[in-house]
């Protein structure tokens, strides 16, 4: 707590000089959510590590999150920008199916990749302009918009093709197939994709002008206008970005499963909307990191990876998933209730 | 340095007119503010004076008339373009992102670049030598929510002063600052308005504007009463013209408020060793029926956290508290509500009218409470009671279908009483019901404050007008430093003695 230069006979239980303690929370008390994400994923490892009896921390173990939970990063990465702003995206899921649908068909049809790639992005992108477009300037609840996205996304998946249309593009296959060995460590160029998203948004998020408009919007929406940032375009893009992921996430996950199904990702932007509050992210916006939806995915794939290795009920899952979530917007509610005390 | 008439103009705006639904807000208004001058725009609420500003600043929309900026016809859809035309401003209701760290938000949308994007540390340095300007060294990487609200509103004002602007307009910058920061505000005024910056200021402290301004514009009702040189317009004359009519009421509230209490008897409510670790030391007090009770102090002071532990809004760690004698737990408002008692909230805007529903329906709030929720009202005994209050308090538009959102903050003031009244409180508690409201606005709560106490209601009465607190109440409550340091007759205490009871009682006789 930082005093007035005027000397004024101001009192307060916190007088003098601030400790380290108090500097601290008083700069990053906003992160103390991301710190208890990391704090359960070694939890969960440590967790797993006993239940497996010493087969569960190694590097393979760790590469294959990575591996399998791709595409749910890049959709957490689109997320984290939405809901940011206070916004929610339901369409990732189903524009994800929809622009996997979409690439296979382009490249069944004998189109060649360097088309059916930016069709997929754009597809996703397409969509996220239309929900921005709604939210912002037809001032429909972002939760009413996106869900009118996700029937669309899903629609269109339908009307590509019914069934699932098989991949067999190189490059494409090449994604997934191809592993860069690191000593026992294993990546996919899928995961490097999928790392490199991360690696972008942080930079955009905390060191350009845009993202720091995305989080004085989620702040306050009105004192981001009043102060003359761009607000209107600054959500529109969010919406865009997180269509554009889950183009990427399309991309992704075809090349995981060498096909495009037109029900893919059914309630995947429920994982996905999981990963980013659990990484930390305030759902009512302004707070939050993307790389804590990271730590996000990583905590949910791991549960899944202890869930499959223990041989239990996929149902577990869900009810794991679902605690950690509530116990997480707690911490959030009782982090926000004292900050606001502490004025 | 008084700029002279014939400097050419920076800001002109001729013949403005705004309409709301229901409300002509602005009436063909003239405004002129010339370089290197603090003027200041006066006028009741409702007058219209946020309303031209926010015309200026491009908030709003305006129906008619032209603004021109040093010479050039300009139209602005939004804040932004406004900026960048060199006008900035500070609204009365701090307008930053609580969540982000003091130095962006003096920065945001101008912090420092390079080619790897922002570059924090001169965007920090940069934040840090604004804020010096006025004064202040903060840690601009702590987040602002952890600042007090004075602090909030200084960072606002630094952030004006980053985007360099040749009009700055502040809009009742003052309302939450004390003695030395409102100094410290002036003296960067002055500094500002030598260097040709063209300051618009409002407040409703009339010493504030005697002391800073260099010319007046007097609004009355949505519609231009003139422009005078601060010289020429004596005090009376610019009460009088805000108002449109003379103002002896508040003297005759004096008169009416200042009358015995039988304190014999069982008080309404009484509060035994109150206090809460952290937030206020044990104090006691006792309201009796149709008494007016002031509470006085500085900000900080412990006057709203008295009143919340008292209502239940913050849970007491220690105390009892007795409501005609019989002890009651008041752990939440809901259990203050069900002994009959109302607080109404120092912040309006967020803890108090609902903005989007009409002036009737927040009136019919506060009777539904009363009745229980599944209680029918009729209509017809909604519109009666509704219509009664709007006349009784005088609200603005006289209207019981306006939009509370839409009204200006005395009107919303006089909604949210009316909302507490139709609760039928035997005791009223009232935090800062006058903050950011003009005169007329005032007496016309004071009045009714004055009237229900002399027909049995008990309030509770915290202002930080200490003129204000000696008026209404019959007796006065002094905090400091978050304890009760003594009770003062209104009666017999004057201005001086209750100032001079604030900074050096302890040991002195309480009354």
């Amino acid at each position: 707590m930082a005093a007035m230069t005027t000397a004024r006979p101001k009192s307060g239980p916190s007088e003098g000089r601030p400790s380290v303690v108090q500097t601290f929370l008083s700069r990053h008390g906003g992160m103390m959510p991301t710190f208890a994400a990391v704090a359960i994923l070694i939890l969960l490892f440590i967790g797993g590590e006993i239940f497996l009896r010493g087969d569960f921390i190694k590097p393979l173990t760790i590469s294959n999150l990575l591996i399998n939970y791709a595409y749910l990063l890049v959709l957490a990465v689109g997320m984290t920008f939405v809901i940011l702003t206070g916004g929610i995206d339901l369409s990732v899921g189903s524009v994800m199916a929809f622009t996997g649908m979409l690439g296979a068909k382009l490249l069944a049809d004998g189109l060649p990749v360097g088309i059916a790639v930016p069709a997929m992005l754009l597809g996703g992108a397409a969509i996220g302009l239309f929900i921005g477009i709604l939210v912002q300037y037809f001032g429909v609840q972002p939760f009413i918009a996106s869900l009118a996205g996700l029937f669309l996304g899903r629609g269109l998946a339908f009307i590509v093709s019914l069934n699932s249309i098989k991949v067999e593009d190189p490059a494409v296959l090449w994604l997934q197939s191809t592993r860069i060995k690191v000593g026992d460590w294993v990546i996919t160029p899928t995961g490097i994709i999928a790392l490199i998203t991360v690696a972008i948004a942080a930079f955009v998020l905390h060191l350009t002008r845009f993202g720091r408009t995305i989080y004085a919007i989620g702040g306050s929406e009105q004192s981001a206008r009043l102060m003359g940032l761009k607000v209107g375009r600054t959500k529109i893009a969010a919406y865009v970005i997180s269509g554009t992921c889950a183009g990427l996430a399309g991309l992704l996950l075809t090349a995981y499963s060498n096909a495009g199904y037109p029900r893919n990702g059914i309630g995947t932007e429920l994982d996905a909307i999981a990963a980013v509050v659990i990484g930390g992210t305030l759902l009512t916006g302004g707070r939050g990191y993307v790389l804590g939806s990271m730590i996000g995915v990583f905590v949910y794939g791991t549960i899944k990876t202890i869930i499959n290795f223990m041989g239990a009920e996929q149902a577990w899952m869900q009810i794991i998933v679902g605690s950690l979530l509530l116990l997480f917007i707690v911490v959030q509610r009782a982090i926000v209730a004292r900050a606001e005390g502490r004025r | 340095m008084n700029a002279d008439t014939d400097v050419p103009p920076i800001v002109e705006m001729r013949g403005i007119t705004i309409r709301f639904p229901g409300v002509l807000a602005l009436d063909n208004v003239d405004f002129t503010l010339r370089p290197g001058e603090i003027h200041s725009l006066m006028g009741e609420n409702g007058a219209g004076k946020s309303t031209l500003i926010k015309a200026l600043t491009g908030v709003y929309a305006i129906d008619s008339g032209s603004i021109s900026i040093v010479g050039e016809r300009q139209t602005f859809s939004t804040a932004a373009d406004a900026q960048d035309a060199g006008i900035s401003t500070v609204y009365q209701e701090v307008n930053l992102c609580a969540n982000l760290s003091v130095g962006e938000n003096v920065m945001l949308g101008h912090e420092k670049r390079r080619s790897t994007g922002i570059d924090w540390k001169a965007t920090h340095s940069e934040a840090a030598r604004h804020l010096a300007s006025l004064g202040l060294t903060l840690d601009t990487r702590s987040i602002l929510a952890s600042h007090s609200i004075a602090i909030q509103q200084l960072v606002a004002i630094s952030r004006a002063m980053v985007l360099d602007a040749k009009v700055l307009i502040l809009d009742e910058p003052t309302s939450s600052l004390d003695r030395g920061e409102v100094e410290q505000l002036f003296g960067i005024m002055r500094d500002l308005r030598d260097k040709g910056v063209a300051i618009l200021f409002v407040s409703h402290f009339l010493d504030q504007v005697y002391e800073i301004s260099d010319r007046i514009t007097v609004l009355r009702n949505g519609a231009l009463v003139g422009e005078h040189p601060i010289a020429e317009l004596p005090r009376d004359a610019l009460v009088t013209k805000m108002i449109g009519r003379e103002l002896e009421d508040l003297a005759s509230i004096a008169s009416t408020s200042h009358r015995d209490i039988d304190r014999t008897g069982t008080p309404v409510v009484k509060a035994t060793g109150l206090g809460k670790r952290g937030v206020l030391e044990p104090a006691d007090l006792e309201i009796y029926e149709g008494e007016v009770v002031g509470i006085a102090g500085l900000l900080g002071s412990g006057r709203t956290e008295l009143v919340r532990l008292l209502y239940g809004a913050d849970r007491a760690d220690e105390g009892t508290v007795e409501v005609h004698g019989r002890h009651v737990r008041l752990h939440q408002p809901r259990q203050a509500i069900e002994h009959r008692i109302s607080l109404s909230s120092e912040n309006r805007r967020e803890e108090g009218v609902v903005a989007d529903l009409t002036v009737a329906e927040n009136i019919v709030l506060g009777m539904q409470a009363r009745q229980g929720w599944l209680r029918k009202i009729p209509k017809k005994d909604q519109d009666a009671v509704v219509q009664e209050y709007i006349e009784a308090l005088g609200v603005r538009p006289a209207n019981p279908n306006a939009l509370v959102g839409n009204l200006s903050g005395g009107n919303q003031q006089k909604v949210l009483l009316a909302r507490w009244l139709a609760t039928a409180p035997e005791l009223l508690v009232l935090d800062e019901p006058t903050r950011g409201i003009d005169v007329g606005a005032k007496a016309d709560i004071q009045r009714k404050v004055a009237e229900l106490s002399a027909q049995g209601l008990s309030v509770i009465f915290i202002s930080s007008e200490l003129e204000e607190v000696l008026r209404m109440a019959q007796r006065v409550v002094v905090l400091r430093d978050r304890k009760k340091i003594g009770e003062l007759e209104a009666a017999t205490t004057d201005l001086d003695d209750l100032i001079d009871y604030i900074a050096n009682a302890g040991e002195g006789s309480a009354a």
